[in-house]
């Protein structure tokens, strides 16, 4: 009787356990159409427009598209809008995609766009707004409902560059708040998913968009994972349970080359890593002689002094040795291939004995001392860098302290008005894919009104540098624009405005049975993830 | 009794005020939350334009007056990052840490209370010496190593656990939780023993300590010489004694598992309360910063107001008198 009752219940409860594994059991199984991506970024919102952050814009492409749209490389290539072209000086057209349908039903139109330029600049509590995109336009004129004007100010060549990270929301989101947005209701975009889920700091599931323009999508459904810890991102993938990640490493490459199941995608990134030298003040503060008493005329002042800091650099060293020969020794502003890069500026090559030299040429012929300061935690193994670079000055009598610090706390020191250090490492991404944006922040005489300069820590100013930007920012014409934009990198380089270190490589890592198109821009785009046959 | 509790209140509302006022000026002197927060090519109007957005034009000390008049009102600002109310944006990952943290201390008290009774029941035995050098282990290694190692372990080369992240969700009874589903208990077995081992650790020597003063004394022997069997002497008896210290600590690390998790939930990548404050502090988020700080200090607050009332349940020698009267 007893062992009826044991036997019984031992049945009961094997039962009960096949019955939970049935329920649970086929949801766990990754289904070929599925594709999950594990990224290092955390998504904060699903508002195309609330805060202008790589991870919420490169979530935001998954969902909505942009008039136009930027290839691998970012060059433009069409979206939303078919064409576009100046009509005169300061008129832009966009001819509008026909047939194109938002995730609800409803058609496309003109009349979407001028929603979404409306709903830009009036997001509440935006702490990064992408007004700065759309701002230039003065005026806008629906033609018929496929076509459309923009009226600039002035003569304003950058307009399609900038409408490419604009995404176009529906019109019946004009005046969604933010919070509509992460809840599903308002993200209702024409892109080639469709949003499921957001848990925030966790994951967002979408859907594919089976109507889209742009060909259908290879999965049924995608999960984005926010895994902001790389060890536990390079886990993941060699645990199976993602498919492909972002943001690898530099310590975890060897391993997941070893890897059978693994491979890796690389592309060469539009950031650079350059030392930014204060050139404005008299005296700077972190720049003394070999005793600590700050020096009467500021040595980072002389362009010998800057040229024999860039010999002192062993560029080659550092790619090698620290990034495992992941990253590019930097000569410029972007690298060869992007829009108005020079093809001429190469890396100093080098050299210590030229170095000295050039420091003896600019009065300092037993060197002087000086701290550098960097982060710590914002790009990949910036502090080893900046360690790597302080000897390097010291072996040719620059006497180098180096100190990092988080992010948080130097990206306020470092830039107006604090402006606290003498020389910087810091990283500019091209966001607009062309040379004009480092020219703009980085190197332009610092001017609120013209809104030049914003990042230019060590306020450099060369009248020949502005006069060919200016020029270059009214050139409406492709190939003018790119070589006045050439002439005024190879002239600002020319003159050490900052010291170009290194290209940042941008490392995928994804399982053997996915491929996938590197990006120079960091995003990781589910719709350019196909399967390996 | 009411006295105790009516003046605890009142210290308590003292630290809330001096801590907010910390949280709040160190936030301000660490940085300018507008450098991280704008996109790198904004330009100077832009900067300003978010600088006003977010209320940050206004100095420090207004500032802080404006907090603490809507705090007062039972509103902590919003996040700046995430643009929803901070407290609400701390109650949407409260869930995932309370499973986490209650796990890990069901855990230790689990597996500790047991083992750490056997090694002081039997010092001399060789699993008594086992657990005792295991246990030093699982003190002294760090947190995240521990957690990548099971990670590797686990996920990685046996493949038998996933190795990040937060599983399926389950309904019961109105509430949500991973632990309502086989794929949510998977998902939280490798972050829980990691959260844990400390913890089990901890308990394993309290007990163990406890068990070993306890038993040569003089209540075990008379226990004894009644008559009662040996399980109801230790389980009872000695159980009861040995639990004051136990019961202290477990409640500290209630609040420590909830607080801080913050290893174990960034490598595990849980959506869990540590995981936000962590990054918060990147972000400089200060709202969201001092939100959770405050909720934090009101737990911790709570939960050694009811370890104290706890004692005088479990020893009635302890009297919860007021320090004037005694």
């Amino acid at each position: 009787m007893r062992a009826n009752y044991a036997d019984a219940l031992r049945r009961s409860v094997l039962t009960a356990f096949a019955a939970i594994w049935i329920a649970v059991g086929p949801s766990q199984a990754v289904d070929a159409q599925d594709l999950i991506v594990g990224v290092g970024g955390n998504v904060t919102s699903i508002d195309p427009h609330y805060h202008n952050l790589a991870p919420n814009n490169g979530v935001a492409t998954h969902i909505f598209d942009r008039l136009v749209h930027q290839d691998e490389q970012q060059r433009l290539i069409p979206g939303l809008a078919t064409e576009w072209r100046p009509i005169d000086d300061t008129t832009w057209e966009f001819k509008l995609r026909a047939d194109v349908k938002f995730h609800d039903g409803a058609p496309f139109d003109a009349e979407d766009v001028l929603a979404t330029l409306k709903r830009v600049p009036w997001v509440p509590n935006s702490p990064s707004s992408f007004a700065i995109s759309t701002r230039s336009i003065v005026e806008t004129t629906v033609v018929d409902p496929l076509t459309i004007r923009f009226r600039t100010a002035k003569p304003y060549p950058l307009l399609p560059n900038d409408l490419s990270i604009v995404n176009i929301v529906s019109r019946k989101a004009v005046e969604a708040p933010t919070g509509d947005f992460n809840q599903g209701r308002a993200a209702i975009g024409t892109g080639p998913f469709r949003f499921v889920e957001f848990a925030p700091g966790d994951r967002l599931v979408l859907q594919r968009n089976d109507a889209y323009w742009g060909g259908k999508a290879h999965w049924s459904k995608v999960t984005i994972r926010v895994i902001t810890n790389a060890s536990a991102r390079t886990a993941a993938l060699l645990a199976g349970d993602v498919h492909i990640i972002d943001q690898v490493q530099t310590a975890d490459v060897p391993r997941l080359r070893a890897s059978p199941q693994v491979a890796l995608s690389k592309v060469t990134s539009n950031r650079l890593i350059y030392l930014a030298l204060d050139q404005a003040r008299d005296q700077t503060p972190f720049v003394t002689d070999k005793q600590g008493a700050v020096l009467p005329n500021n040595p980072l002042k002389n362009r010998k002094v800057r040229q024999a800091l860039s010999r002192a650099i062993n560029r080659e060293a550092i790619v090698q040795r620290i990034f495992d020969g992941e990253a590019i020794p930097a000569g410029g502003l972007l690298p060869d291939g992007f829009f108005g890069a020079s093809d001429k500026l190469k890396p100093d090559a080098f050299d210590q004995d030229a170095a000295r030299k050039l420091l003896g040429e600019a009065g300092y012929p037993n060197g002087f001392a000086m701290t550098i300061h960097g982060p710590n935690d914002r790009y990949p193994e910036d502090e080893k860098v900046l360690q790597a670079i302080g000897p390097m000055f010291s072996r040719v009598g620059l006497d180098t302290r180096v100190v990092t610090s988080p992010w948080a706390s130097y990206a306020t020191q470092s830039s107006a008005p604090n402006y606290a250090f003498s020389v910087m490492l810091v990283g500019w991404g091209a966001g607009t894919g062309e040379v004009s944006s480092p020219l703009r922040s980085l190197l332009a005489t610092v001017s609120r009104e013209a809104g030049m300069g914003a990042s230019n820590r060590g306020r450099y100013s060369n009248p020949q540098v502005d006069e060919l930007l200016a020029r270059a920012l009214a050139t409406v014409n492709d190939a003018a624009r790119a070589k006045l934009l050439a002439g005024a990198s190879e002239a600002a380089i020319a003159d050490m405005g900052l010291i170009p270190l290194y290209y940042q490589v941008n490392l995928w890592a994804h399982r053997r049975t996915v491929q996938y198109t590197p990006r120079a821009d960091e995003y990781t785009f589910a719709l350019h993830v196909r399967p390996t046959n | 009794m009411t006295v105790f509790i009516i003046r605890r209140l009142m210290q308590s509302a003292l630290v809330l005020i001096i801590m907010s006022l910390l949280v709040f000026f160190g936030v301000f002197a660490i940085g300018d939350p507008v450098e991280i927060f704008v996109a790198a090519d904004a330009d100077q109007a832009e900067r300003e334009r978010a600088i006003k957005a977010l209320g940050l034009d206004r100095p420090i000390w207004a500032q802080y007056g404006y907090f603490v008049v809507n705090a007062l009102a039972g509103d902590l600002g919003r996040s700046f990052v995430f643009n929803i109310p901070s407290i609400e944006l701390i109650l949407q990952r409260m869930p995932a840490t309370l499973e986490l943290a209650s796990c890990a201390v069901m855990l230790s008290v689990v597996i500790g209370i047991p083992l750490g009774m056997f090694a002081g029941y039997r010092p001399e035995s060789r699993i008594s010496k086992t657990i005792m050098a295991t246990s030093i282990a699982g003190f002294s290694l760090p947190t995240f190593w521990v957690g990548l190692m099971l990670i590797l372990v686990f996920a990685v080369e046996l493949g038998w656990l996933p190795s990040t992240g937060r599983g399926q969700l389950g309904e019961f009874l109105g509430i949500r939780s991973s632990l309502f589903t086989l794929d949510g208990l998977a998902h939280l077995a490798l972050p829980a023993l990691n959260l844990a081992l400390f913890n089990i650790s901890l308990v394993i020597r309290l007990t163990r300590a406890g068990m070993r003063e306890n038993m040569p004394m003089d209540y075990v022997k008379f226990a004894r010489a009644k008559g009662l069997s040996q399980k109801r002497v230790v389980f009872v008896h000695v159980m009861k004694n040995i639990m004051i210290p136990v019961v202290t600590v477990i409640g500290l690390e209630i609040g420590q598992v909830i607080a801080f998790a913050v290893v174990t939930e960034t490598i595990f990548a849980w959506p869990g309360m540590g995981k936000l404050i962590i990054d918060s502090i990147n972000n400089l988020d200060r709202p969201v910063i001092v939100a959770y700080l405050l909720i934090t200090v009101i737990m911790f607050i709570v939960i050694n107001l009811v370890v104290d009332i706890l004692y005088s349940v479990l020893d009635p020698r302890v009297r919860l008198a007021d320090a004037g009267k005694s």
